[in-house]
């Protein structure tokens, strides 16, 4: 089974690299990017019957750091 | 004084720090990462520059898991003292040791020249041997030095008197400026800016060497 982690910057925490996305995607002109946020997706393969529970805490431990991070779990087999 | 500087694979400010601390006259042991014991009677851990774990997933996330680490989080836990300098002040924000955590610079930029700071408070043993209001310089070499906390806790750090130095200038984006935060028994102290390469004359000026001759002091005396 798989697990699919999202890690992004919390809602109010300033991402200054999106920022710099953003700007780019304005100097090609790209007009009307009214934000850009910038995160990681991190792919596990893992036993099967490992639980949510688990990854979660894969999360809290490591994957994220909780203080300006928030994080999104998808399992699939 | 006994002191401790642990060495991660990528740290590269460890010998600087081993120097400036055996300059205020520390006696100083390397730790490698593996090892789950600091040695007997350490008083000081000290844990340094660098890009520990090549910054993989977040700066100094990886040296926080490391077992080395476990025995910093029991010397605190005990009232002993620790200091994190650059990578060595994620390394104990990624602990939670010290609370916030350092972002990537506001400029995206990586800034390596010599920055005033101005000492904000001089009643912890780092900063003692400085007045309150002192401006200092010591150079800064980071990426990820934008220091980030929430409105309440910055609050509380105000309120605890808890921020050991601001830069004098915008470096980062760091809120308030912050370029250093004590612990709550104000033991612990982590900062962007490098004071063990400010203990030399000959090396960028001697305005760092305070900070390790007023710690040796305290710890010596106490």
């Amino acid at each position: 089974m798989k697990a699919r982690v999202y890690v992004m910057l919390k809602n109010g925490v300033l991402d200054p690299q999106g920022e710099a996305v953003r700007h780019a995607l304005g100097a090609l002109g790209f007009d009307g990017v009214e934000g850009v946020r910038q995160g990681k997706v991190i792919e596990l393969d893992l036993a099967e019957g490992t639980t949510e529970e688990t990854v979660k805490e894969m999360c809290e431990k490591l994957l994220a750091n909780t203080v300006i991070e928030s994080y999104k779990v998808e399992l699939s087999a | 004084m006994k002191a401790a500087v642990l060495v991660f694979p990528g740290s590269n400010c460890d010998r600087d720090m081993k120097v400036a601390l055996e300059n205020a006259g520390a006696d100083v042991t390397m730790v490698w990462h593996k090892d789950a014991a600091l040695p007997e009677g350490v008083d000081l851990v000290a844990v340094p520059g660098g890009f520990s774990f090549g910054d993989y997933l977040r700066c100094g996330a990886i040296a926080a898991q490391s077992p080395v680490c476990k025995g910093l989080v029991d010397h605190v836990n005990r009232g002993g003292y620790a200091l994190g300098v650059c990578n060595g002040f994620q390394v104990l924000t990624e602990t939670r040791l010290l609370p916030g955590a350092l972002m990537r610079n506001a400029g995206l930029k990586f800034v390596c020249k010599s920055v005033g700071l101005t000492v904000e408070t001089a009643d912890s043993a780092f900063t003692q041997g400085y007045a309150k209001g002192d401006v200092i310089s010591v150079p800064v070499a980071h990426h990820d030095g934008n220091y980030t906390v929430d409105d309440e806790t910055l609050a509380m750090l105000r309120d605890q008197d808890r921020i050991a130095f601001t830069y004098t200038e915008n470096v980062n984006g760091a809120v308030g400026n912050i370029a250093g935060v004590l612990s709550e028994n104000r033991r612990v102290l982590g900062m962007m800016p490098h004071p063990e390469r400010a203990i030399d004359a000959n090396h960028g000026g001697t305005d760092g060497q305070a900070l390790f001759r007023g710690l040796i002091d305290q710890v010596v005396s106490a």
